[in-house]
């Protein structure tokens, strides 16, 4: 299986060919969405972090933001910095240089003399990137140059039975075919985590799947929130989920059963080809926003009650199974897979369906969220602002 | 027949009734290529189980080829299967740790 897509000179090919304007803080998130608005061609990122945080959390903003500078759906990089962030643009500069070929240039707010003028700067650099970025011409890649993201939110009882197993099958076709799958939200392989540990390719990985669990009930239990308590809720069990066994096992189904051949931290890259998975919030924003920066092309979405979130960096391409969120949500939803529940097609059927519809999306054809232009990022945090 | 259950797992016993399924009604699922059906003992409500066969006291219950709880009441075929007849083993981090060999602790 092939698709059109942009090669890179170093790791996976594009699906897209954008220009990013980077703030490096929540300072320069502004600026970037006016000088997006300017460049055809170009996307940008709100950020609300980058300042006045905890040594672990600017390691993490810094893995998103040169994450997302990494991804090779992106062209080149135009960042847009303050003067007194945490890490300057300069240094972000730097960063993302060592790590990639791509063109990159950086701008400060207050170096410059104010909004306008840094405006002006980075105006001209997009447009000059964006004019070369349009004469790349797209090329025939294998399907093993996919990382695909896999996500849910907004779940509802058709999602574990019907549009998670379909993702699952998706995955292990994609697996099959020599490309790689990445399902996170380890929160919720809590109570599934021994069932997930089952895929695991190694002892190691089965230990690792384990105490990631292990360790985000603990955090959380520092936080004073046991994860465990009232679970399966009210609402679960009035809806048929019985057990948290069963109520995981529907969230991690949608991994597929192919052999787990690395477990990564938040926004870390993959060295390893085939079903990954990575540890982060159960937030669906947050989650999306941590796979893009490890690298992924596109996400894959499934949801139940309908929701239209998207990302600036990659498509994601929304699944239901329920077929009146389908209906009455349809500006946000791309595939219907209420025949699942309808008994008019079969779960091996409906991940054929979806690879049909992921080779589409890499060759170009834009999910709903990314044609509205969608942008949502919300950066996990391990500690308060000071 | 349309189906109105989904069998996860072909190693399942249950399924789960994607439609409102009264006392009395046929419950239809599909199992590789072969079409089954059973009689509902009592109203499965939407997206709730039913046992597809007898299931003894402390039997594992298997949904998408896992267990996900054990019985603590027998549930004959047809019957509704809910938290309220079936539970969760307790389990525990440390237990699930592999230990050099690959063996659980």
């Amino acid at each position: 299986m092939k698709f059109w897509g942009y090669k890179r000179a170093e790791g996976r090919a594009g699906i897209r060919n954008h220009i990013l304007i980077l703030p490096t803080c929540a300072c320069g998130s502004e600026s970037s969405r006016i000088v997006a608005s300017q460049v055809r061609g170009a996307v940008n990122i709100v950020f609300n972090t980058g300042c006045s945080d905890v040594a672990a959390n600017t390691a993490l903003s810094q893995k998103v933001l040169t994450g997302f500078a990494c991804n090779p759906n992106v062209y080149g990089v135009v960042i847009i910095g303050l003067g007194c962030e945490t890490v300057p643009h300069n240094v972000l500069r730097e960063k993302i240089q060592k790590m990639t070929s791509k063109p990159v240039v950086s701008f400060g707010i207050q170096e410059e003399g104010g909004t306008l003028k840094t405006i002006e700067k980075a105006v001209r650099a997009a447009r000059t990137m964006a004019a070369e970025a349009a004469r790349q011409q797209k090329e025939l890649c294998d399907i093993s140059e996919l990382l695909l993201g896999i996500e849910c939110g907004g779940s509802d009882a058709t999602s574990g039975i019907a549009s998670n197993p379909a993702v699952g099958e998706l995955s292990d076709l994609l697996v099959d075919l020599g490309a790689s799958t990445i399902m996170s939200e380890s929160i919720e392989w809590i109570g599934g985590e021994h069932v997930l540990a089952k895929r695991a390719a190694t002892p190691e990985i089965h230990n690792q799947i384990i105490q990631v669990c292990r360790d985000y009930e603990e955090h959380l239990k520092a936080a004073g929130q046991d994860c465990r308590a009232g679970q399966p809720t009210p609402g679960n069990k009035a809806g048929g989920l019985s057990t948290l066994d069963e109520k995981s096992l529907g969230c991690i189904r949608k991994g597929g059963t192919r052999p787990i051949v690395q477990v990564l931290a938040q926004a870390e890259r993959p060295t390893e080809h085939g079903a990954i998975v990575m540890d982060t919030a159960g937030y669906d924003i947050s989650s999306v926003t941590s796979m893009v920066a490890g690298g992924c092309n596109a996400v894959i979405f499934t949801t139940g009650r309908g929701t239209p979130t998207g990302n600036a960096i990659v498509p994601v391409l929304k699944v239901t199974a329920n077929a009146h969120t389908y209906q009455w949500m349809e500006d946000n939803m791309d595939v219907d897979l209420s025949g699942i529940v309808q008994g008019s097609i079969t779960i091996p059927e409906a991940g054929k369906l979806l690879l049909d519809e992921v080779g589409e999306v890499c060759s170009g054809k834009l999910t709903k969220a990314e044609a509205y232009g969608f942008s949502d990022v919300a950066v996990d945090h391990v500690c308060r602002f000071v | 027949m349309d189906i109105n259950a989904l069998l996860m797992d072909e190693s399942d016993n249950v399924a789960t009734c994607v439609e409102m399924v009264p006392k009395g009604g046929r419950i239809v699922w599909q199992k590789g290529h072969e079409t089954c059906s059973l009689t509902a003992e009592e109203d499965i409500p939407y997206c709730h189980k039913a046992a597809l066969e007898d299931l003894a006291l402390g039997a594992e219950v298997r949904k998408y080829g896992e267990m996900i709880g054990r019985t603590n009441v027998p549930i004959a075929r047809g019957h509704l299967v809910n938290h309220e007849n079936i539970y969760s083993v307790p389990r525990d981090y440390d237990r699930e740790m592999l230990r050099e060999g690959g063996t659980e602790q």
